[in-house]
């Protein structure tokens, strides 16, 4: 018996919807099954993984301050992916983003500095993950280098310069020799949109990404033309579209966005700079950005979902001792399904025998 | 033993590793196959074999078992890049994304174990050699197998037919697939030879280098490897030079770190990296592209394409 595959002449987009949707339930299903194999029950772990955060106002909460910065860097990563180029790199351009932010937060701690602070260290975190997003763009475009392997390894480059920083040069003199950072001042600190409340304005950039995206994916040239870049790159060559300044500009935008990303995370959440300030936000952000079919609306929706398997894996491990590992094993598991998925819309799989038993 | 010895002899086993990995992924990037779980699966293969040596006290029994993770892991690669004709890409790095908590949850409960050192396999007369002697005839017999592997890898791609078949699969697959060439079967045992090579690099680094089990142990030697075929433009003899530069840079600079020379530990903790985006950058600039990359490397095949 062997697989054969035949490409559809014609998808229906309620398939295309689907897609994702049914991917989910597998994963899930799959994800019960290994549960269930460390002996454990499938349908505690069900209810402390999804039923017990969406029944919970705090934890719904905490549902968007996870999703801000998954729906931020997948966004961002959503146009490289577009245009068939891919950077892995996001979790180091948002290390970078909040290393170069979370710099004018220290210095500026302690004096009367005023309300410039805040948007300028923003601004500051944009260009610090856009000019690290950029360098694997540069070594592509001029060297022709594999972007693929540079953005993965400026990850680790990444983390250890701000493992450097927050031991040594920036350490809080009076933290007990703690290695972290001194507390952001209040004035820069990205505040809760309301009062009280946990979920902070880094969410609202999230929106505005997600609609600003919308826009430029569906209406302009440079969408049509990142789209024209990753599914038919001789016919873009040829409407002049040139490759490089594409590349150039699609690693600017996602090292930006992860950027934004990493500075909202430090200055809205954890409030100083310590030598972890992710759980793996970076790499998540891919299985989002291809959950959501590299739609703006449906990266929101993954960003979402999948932030709920973050809070469910913490309170999982608190509750059932399940750890927390088992959260990356079935974001693992979700992007086979979903990368299968997708290949299941667009080819139809027929089982035949063919010649007697081979 | 002298210092230099011992330098030597840490530089060997520290490039062991990432030849093997580099050899299974370069057979299965021959074949067409870009396999980004490199990574993932040297994580299987740490924790699985690590844990499988604990628990019934054989390194043999744990070396078969790392093997195994690898394949079985590569085997869910095949699944959807052969079967499903999924993105090449996405699929291998969700293999590493499923691979590093997988491993997580196997290795946790061995945290804290450790391994006695394997026996070297001393060869007479000629270990006695001075200063080669020790360096190239009393390592482990990973060490050994890895040379041997070396040579039959490139024996059987560039010697046998079978080997013809497998790179004009990777080369042009319709043309390949026209001529009536397996290409699908091809293509799965590639792959499932480079996931248990992946395998068994990482048996070796839980069981022979560390000789205990971490979270995250492999710390990007996967991915090294993946460079590391890019870097010999897909040759198996420049894999085991490779290797081993990689292999000296990871050591001498963790002995840098012990002699404290004022410089950062960060910034000799990112040699490794920083030496690869090296390596790449001046491949490149010599050549202009990267040579000997397969033509069909990460391509879906579907037949009637």
């Amino acid at each position: 018996m062997r697989f054969e595959l035949t490409p559809r002449t014609h998808v229906s987009p309620v398939m295309r919807a689907l897609a994702p949707v049914a991917a989910f339930i597998t994963a899930f299903l799959i994800a019960g099954f290994v549960i269930w194999l460390m002996g454990r029950s499938p349908v505690a772990a069900f209810d402390v993984y999804v039923l017990q955060p969406l029944s919970d106002p705090w934890a719904l909460q905490e549902l968007l301050v996870k999703a801000t910065p998954l729906a931020l860097i997948a966004i961002g990563l959503s146009y490289c992916f577009r245009a068939n180029l891919w950077n892995i790199g996001a979790e180091g351009q948002y290390v970078i983003g909040a290393v170069l932010g979370g710099w004018l937060a220290l210095k500026t701690h302690g004096t009367e500095a005023g309300a410039w602070v805040l948007p300028l260290m923003l601004l500051l975190g944009v260009i610090g993950g856009a000019l690290y997003g950029l360098i694997p763009a540069f070594l592509k475009t001029r060297f022709g280098v594999n972007e693929i392997l540079t953005s993965l390894m400026l990850v680790y480059v990444a983390q250890l310069i701000l493992d450097y920083l927050v031991r040594g040069p920036w350490r809080d003199p009076k933290g007990f020799n703690f290695p972290q950072s001194v507390t952001f001042d209040p004035s820069a600190t990205l505040h809760p949109i309301l009062e009280g409340g946990r979920v902070h304005y880094g969410a609202v950039f999230a929106a505005i990404a997600v609609l600003v995206t919308a826009v430029v994916l569906g209406r302009t040239l440079f969408g049509y033309r990142l789209k024209l870049t990753g599914d038919a790159p001789r016919a873009a060559r040829f409407a002049g579209f040139s490759s490089k300044a594409t590349t150039m500009a699609v690693f600017a935008i996602s090292g930006g966005l992860a950027g934004l990303a990493g500075i909202s995370e430090v200055s809205g959440q954890i409030g100083q700079l310590q030598p972890s300030i992710s759980p793996g936000y970076g790499f998540t952000a891919i299985t989002v950005a291809f959950l959501g079919r590299l739609n703006p609306v449906g990266i929101l929706l993954a960003a979402l979902v999948v932030a709920l398997t973050f809070i469910g894996g913490e309170s999982a491990q608190i509750l059932l001792k399940l750890p927390l590992d088992l959260t990356q094993a079935f974001q693992g598991i979700l992007l086979m399904c979903v990368l299968a998925a997708d290949a299941m819309v667009s080819y139809r799989i027929r089982f035949a025998t063919r010649g007697g038993g081979k | 033993m002298t210092i230099v010895e011992a330098i030597l002899l840490t530089i060997v086993t520290a490039s062991t590793p990432l030849l093997i990995a580099a050899l299974g992924e370069l057979v299965t990037e021959r074949s067409g196959v870009l396999n980004l779980g490199v990574e993932g699966m040297m994580a299987m293969g740490a924790a699985c074999s690590f844990a499988a040596a604990v628990t019934f006290d054989s390194t043999l029994i744990g070396v078969a078992a790392g093997m195994l993770a690898g394949t079985l892991m590569a085997a869910l690669f095949a699944l959807l890049v052969l079967g499903f004709a999924a993105n090449q890409t996405g699929s291998g790095l969700a293999l590493t994304i499923l691979g590093l908590g997988l491993s997580g949850l196997i290795g946790a409960p061995f945290v804290g174990a450790r391994r006695d050192p394997i026996a070297p396999l001393d060869i007479p007369i000629l270990s006695d050699i001075p200063v080669v002697g020790r360096l190239f005839f009393e390592q482990d017999l990973f060490v050994y197998a890895s040379i041997v592997l070396t040579v039959l890898v490139g024996l059987y791609l560039m010697r046998t037919r079978s080997g013809l078949t497998l790179r004009s699969i990777g080369e042009n697959h319709t043309s390949a697939n026209a001529l009536g060439l397996p290409v699908w079967r091809v293509r799965f045992w590639a792959i499932l030879f480079g996931g248990a090579c992946a395998g068994l690099a990482g048996a070796y680094l839980a069981l022979v280098y560390t000789r205990f089990w971490s979270p995250g142990m492999t710390a990007g030697r996967g991915w090294i490897a993946l460079a590391l075929v890019v870097f010999a433009a897909w040759r198996p003899g420049w894999v085991l030079v490779g290797a081993y530069i990689f292999g000296a840079a990871t050591v001498l600079q963790l002995h840098a770190q012990a002699a404290q020379f004022g410089v950062p530990s960060q910034l000799l903790s990112a040699v490794p990296y920083l030496a690869t985006i090296l390596a790449l950058l001046l491949l490149s600039i010599r050549h202009g592209r990267a040579i000997g990359a397969p033509g069909s490397l990460g391509v879906p095949f579907v037949p009637d394409r």
